[in-house]
């Protein structure tokens, strides 16, 4: 999903057993579902998992921002702009509130963006992908925000609390970026011939990507288990890619176009479709940097970084000769 | 035929003047947009974004009236979408590239400065239209001026570094204020009719305002009077442009009458 390669640090859970009293106490609170907070004592492989799982969830809002912005100055109507515009300043919010949640496990936000400048941090594979027409801004909203929704909706449930409480203000924001971008899908499916085409070429080039935004296949998946256990994970990775599947079949069918994937079928006994495996060879090199966009994204988010130190810098040094010149009238 | 020309005249004036509010806001809007991913900090790219959006959802008011004013079945979207350089209305500043952060924030002060000088005024318009846009969104300008007068304040007077790259942005951006004070027919139109004021009026409580701002943030306006022109009347608009409309109008003249 936004953090999918995460790995749980530490290996398989540990039996009741082997737990110290601090542990035990620990899984006991997270069993009965009352919520980790900052100040509580949390095993430290905890703490580097979910630093790492929400910073590389901090990071996909905030590299999600280039793809659909690369429509902004082009979209066709005002509506449509002012709409899209909403949306991106959305997903820069969700970042603002990620990065704070991450914080309060003693990183800083400004680590976390070192950490993904260079290349130690990563963001999900979806954003690597070029938007090139403008039923892309259709198709993201819709099936990238729609599987979003899917993985953010029960992590509103999640053991951490700042977490929880993080996905919750996003999922409310989150299905009016799924309605906006089915809307454009809905227009463009409906439209001229010209349209239609753009509409088909969005959900054909985008399909196995968003697929591949669950993560690898649970068989390939490590340490789920622990994730599991510590409920920073609810679902599996192929649990959320089948739920995502059958609920946008009968969407694609509704708009009338051609499915993507000549290996979708109902299939009758399992209650669910089928459905043909993305190219795992692929996925595997995004994640390692050679996707169609990887370097252009990070060389965006490099630029902005860099031409911006003299603007952080500025407004710091303006925050502090504030702080001091009040400090000296008090006195 | 005497009246029914001066009703005609008095219409196209009030045309003119609604394009050049709402032609600001598009161009203006449409620059700020391009800020979307690639500010200096996630508080700017937030304010940035929201930014652009009020200054289009201000086009939509402004372009939409104008097209109801015009009365030939033009909404704001044609008039945005549909009209080559030679009809657009904006100041030139507001077509200029973006250049780096600091130019983009002292435009938007510059910029921000004026509109909410002229939305105090055009709240007491003898448009009931125009006032009640002018009231809709003067709450918005009130915000953004804020905003970017805090912003210029804090890097004016923030680092050598940050002092020195807001001076060279009020530098090249300060011949292209005038503008906004010229005054011709379409300006006498409207004060006649008791729609608008004149832009010259505006300008003391600018100055003071500007001037204020500037102080605290320890820059100096530059010398010099000389004012570039040609927008606002659509005599001759810069290079700029051109490349503004090429993208912002490309789907909908490739795939004219299409639903969106
Ligand atoms: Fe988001
Ligand atoms: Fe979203």
């Amino acid at each position: 999903m936004y953090s999918q390669m995460e790995k749980t640090e530490g290996g398989d859970p540990k039996l009741q057993a082997d737990m110290t009293d601090k542990e035990r106490a620990f899984q006991d609170k997270i069993d009965r579902n009352i919520k980790i907070e900052p100040r509580d004592w949390m095993p430290d492989n905890y703490r580097a998992t979910l630093i790492r799982q929400i910073g590389q969830h901090a990071h996909s809002e905030v590299v999600g921002q280039l793809p659909e912005g690369n429509w902004i100055t082009r979209a066709p109507t005002l509506e449509r702009k002012a709409i899209l515009l909403a949306k991106v300043q959305d997903e820069a919010g969700h970042g603002l509130y990620l990065y704070a949640a991450a914080e309060t496990l003693g990183v800083t936000r400004d680590q976390l963006t070192e950490d993904l400048l260079a290349g130690r941090m990563k963001y999900s594979s979806i954003f690597n992908y070029p938007t090139l027409n403008w039923a892309d801004m259709g198709a993201v909203g819709w099936l990238v925000d729609g599987a979003a929704i899917l993985n953010q909706v029960p992590l509103q449930r999640t053991s951490y609390g700042p977490y929880a409480r993080a996905m919750v203000r996003i999922c409310k924001e989150e299905s009016f970026h799924a309605r906006q971008g089915f809307h454009i899908m809905m227009k463009m499916a409906k439209g001229s011939d010209a349209q239609r085409k753009m509409a088909q070429d969005a959900v054909n080039r985008l399909w196995f990507p968003v697929l591949m935004m669950f993560g690898p296949s649970d068989k390939d998946s490590v340490h789920t288990a622990q994730s599991l256990a510590w409920r920073i994970k609810i679902d599996t990775n192929d649990q959320l890619r089948q739920k995502f599947v059958d609920q946008t079949v009968p969407q694609i069918e509704y708009l009338g176009l051609d499915l993507p994937d000549p290996g979708i079928k109902w299939n009758d006994e399992t209650g669910q479709y089928d459905f043909s495996d993305p190219d795992w060879s692929e996925f595997f090199n995004v994640i390692k940097g050679n996707g169609p966009g990887n370097v252009d994204r990070m060389k965006a988010r490099r630029a902005a970084w860099d031409d911006g130190a003299w603007v952080r810098d500025g407004l710091l040094a303006h925050a502090r000769k504030k702080a001091a010149a009040k400090q000296l009238a008090a006195e | 035929m005497p009246e029914k020309a001066v009703n005609e005249s008095d219409q196209q004036a009030l045309f003119q003047f609604l394009l050049r509010l709402g032609d600001n806001t598009l161009v203006l809007g449409h620059r700020v947009s391009e800020w979307c991913g690639h500010a200096p900090v996630l508080e700017e790219d937030i304010a940035l974004a929201n930014t652009a959006l009020d200054l289009i959802g201000q086009t939509q008011l402004w372009l939409g009236l104008a097209g109801e004013v015009e009365g030939k079945g033009r909404d704001a979207d044609a008039l945005a979408f549909l009209r080559d350089i030679w009809d657009f209305r904006n100041i030139l500043m507001v077509e200029l590239p973006n250049g780096d952060f600091g130019q983009t924030i002292m435009r938007q002060f510059l910029y921000d400065a004026w509109s909410s000088v002229m939305l105090g005024r055009l709240i007491k318009s003898g448009n009931p239209a125009i006032a009640e846009i002018a009231g809709k969104v003067s709450k918005e300008v009130a915000y953004h001026i804020e905003r970017s007068a805090d912003t210029v304040v804090g890097l004016g007077d923030g680092t050598e570094e940050s002092h020195k790259r807001m001076q060279a942005a009020l530098n090249y951006l300060y011949p292209y204020v005038g503008e906004m004070f010229l005054s011709d027919d379409t300006d006498a139109a409207m004060v006649s009719a008791g729609f608008a004021p004149d832009p010259a009026s505006l300008r003391d409580e600018y100055d003071v305002l500007v001037a204020k701002v500037l102080a605290d943030a320890t820059l100096t306006l530059p010398d010099g009077s000389y004012t570039h022109k040609g927008g606002r009347t659509g005599a001759m608009h810069t290079e700029h442009l051109g490349h503004v409309l090429t993208s912002m109008q490309w789907l909908q003249r490739a795939y004219p009458g299409s639903q969106w």
